[in-house]
């Protein structure tokens, strides 16, 4: 190695930042889908889910990262299963003990990032071939990436289907004396895939390389 | 006529290529193509075409929705009527007027919306205006509750139209009736807007219950009798209480060729069959399987549905064969989830947006048969 890179070089931000927006893993490769749908009734449990991915994707890199000169190739899988587990395992048991309510509304959400796509994918893509330091921020851009998508469709949700943010009432009564109503179908599954398909097509309308012909 | 030739023509270049007003270019030709014929011909290949284009296919549908929706105006008012207890001392010229003046708003906000999206996104798009939305507009206020607040109506509409129509490429590429999904998204969004005793008469009483026959149903209440039924002076969504008038509907598309005899034939029997079936398995404890099958034919939205919506040139079936799959399992998923699940009374709705899901793959399971079968003959 001839020269140290510094800690935070554009190659380096450019991991970071991407998968905020022109990479974003759900709305642009289009993973993670089921729990972005499951969890972002609620404003509260999408911003938990996000950070709960997002530590378990920069630490499964970092991990893997470290130990990917002495994992035989045939087994890596198994070996990238239990660290994700482990790490999954964690963050649940933090969760109940200081979150306990958050927690319960996730429910099996939380056991499920061990299957999250995203996860599993960043070490394939990333972790297994990259030094700890890259891999450790495309997990944290990755995880946050994520994370921004869930906050978007568990806001407008939560807004628009109980008039609340994070359990506040933010639709003043005098709307609701006027003869405004909560929309229903924005707590149902079903609109939150049709509010992906709309952040999908407003992202897409703003970056229009991303348009397949 | 003439005065109006020569005020277009004046006007034309300015929307032209370069011209002033070129981005409203879309909105001129809408304009000048509902007043007259569009004299624009066919300039390369040989197409064939009979003299029924969207404009007239659309207005025979609009035609035919008309005697409903006189009805349903002056239904709005009978049951008002009915409600507050002065039905005798009220003129039937009242009670339509009251209806008319009730009906009227729901007509206009709808078509407001829903032209007002399609214009703007034919700006956008530089496509001309479509002819498509007239009949949609019509049908949404037809098939809501006269008491559905009118803000609810609009963003209905105008769900409807962005993302069940503009997002696919407009009219004629939808996969869903637009009308339907407006009602579908009004239902799951503001449930007690559109179920319960509340919502189907106007300015009811308090003391008296306004619930539809389907939901008296539920509650085993005894229906009203079949000739009441049939004639639809009965609580129920705008246009779609009386079984008679739909019928006068049907008959003119039928007699113009604009529905398809098909499915409508279909869907009665599939639905009848079903009900006869259920009848016949279901414990009486079942109170929708108690009603004769005949009856649930009357009943809620299901001839309007099938006469008007699962007719949809667009979202049913192409295929001969097709048609008449699709409007038997139409019919036999209507009576089934109005039976055996009572949330959803109305289940014709639910019945017909499914079915248009599956539309394209009864067509593709259609064609291919019909290519095995060639293929076999071919064989011998």
């Amino acid at each position: 190695m001839s020269k140290r890179e510094p800690l935070f070089s554009a190659k380096q931000r450019a991991l970071m930042l991407g998968p905020l927006s022109k990479n974003n893993p759900v709305i642009v490769q289009i993973l993670g889908i089921c729990s972005a749908l499951a969890v972002t009734a609620k404003l509260e449990p999408a911003i938990v889910m996000g950070l709960a991915v997002t530590v378990v994707a920069a630490f499964a890199n970092v991990i893997l990262s470290l130990l990917r000169n002495t994992i035989p190739t045939r087994i890596r899988i198994i070996v990238q299963l239990v660290v994700v587990a482990t790490l999954v395992i964690m963050v649940d048991q933090l969760l109940k003990a200081y979150a306990y309510d958050v927690s319960k509304q996730l429910s099996v959400f939380v056991g499920l990032i061990i299957t999250n796509c995203i996860i599993m994918g960043r070490i394939e893509a990333f972790a297994l071939g990259n030094k700890v330091w890259p891999s450790f921020l495309d997990g944290v851009g990755n995880g946050l990436g994520y994370g921004v998508i869930l906050v978007i469709m568990g806001a407008c949700r939560e807004a628009l289907g109980s008039g609340t943010l994070l359990g506040f009432q933010i639709v003043p009564q005098g709307l609701y004396d006027f003869g405004y109503a909560n929309n229903g179908l924005m707590i149902l599954p079903p609109m939150a895939l049709i509010l992906v398909g709309i952040v999908i097509w407003v992202h897409r309308s703003r970056n229009k390389e991303l348009i397949e012909s | 006529m003439r005065l109006l030739r020569d005020f277009l023509d004046k006007h034309k270049p300015k929307f032209e290529k370069g011209g002033k007003l070129q981005a409203l270019h879309s909105v001129f030709t809408g304009v000048e193509s509902f007043l007259f014929v569009p004299d624009r011909t066919t300039s390369n290949g040989a197409h064939i075409r009979d003299a029924i284009d969207l404009k007239r296919t659309m207005i025979v549908v609009v035609l035919a929705l008309v005697p409903a929706l006189l009805f349903g105006m002056y239904n709005v008012g009978y049951q008002h009527a009915l409600a507050n207890g002065v039905l005798a001392t009220t003129s039937h010229c009242c009670l339509f007027l009251y209806g008319f003046l009730k009906v009227l708003p729901m007509i206009v906000v709808s078509y407001v919306v829903g032209l007002g999206i399609e214009f703007i996104v034919a700006q956008m798009k530089g496509h001309e205006i479509n002819e498509g939305f007239l009949v949609s507009g019509l049908i949404i206020p037809m098939i809501m509750p006269v008491e559905a607040p009118l803000w609810m109506i609009a963003l209905s509409t105008a769900f409807a139209v962005v993302i069940g129509k503009e997002i696919f490429g407009g009219t004629g590429m939808n996969i869903w009736n637009p009308a339907l999904l407006a009602r579908a998204f009004f239902f799951f969004s503001y449930p007690s807007k559109m179920s319960g005793d509340g919502v189907w008469i106007a300015d009811k009483a308090d003391a008296f219950s306004g619930a539809t026959p389907l939901a008296y149903a539920a509650e085993g209440a005894a229906l009203p009798d079949m000739t009441t039924m049939f004639w639809g002076l009965i609580p129920g969504s705008v246009g779609e209480t009386s079984t008679f008038c739909i019928l006068l509907g049907a008959l003119v598309l039928l007699v113009t060729g604009v529905a398809n005899w098909r499915i409508m034939l279909s869907v009665f029997v599939g639905g009848y069959l079903m009900a006869l079936l259920l009848g016949a398995v279901l414990p009486a404890t079942n109170v929708y399987a108690d009603i004769t099958p005949l009856k649930h034919l009357l009943l809620g939205g299901f001839a309007f549905g099938a006469v008007f919506m699962a007719t949809d040139p667009v979202t049913s079936s192409q295929t001969g064969v097709g048609k008449f799959v699709y409007g038997f399992l139409v019919g036999f998923f209507a009576i089934t989830i109005r039976v055996l699940n009572p949330g959803y009374p109305e289940g014709m709705m639910l019945a017909i947006l499914l079915m248009n899901t599956f539309a394209p793959l009864i067509d593709w399971l259609v064609v291919q048969r019909n290519i095995k079968r060639r293929l076999n003959r071919k064989r011998i």
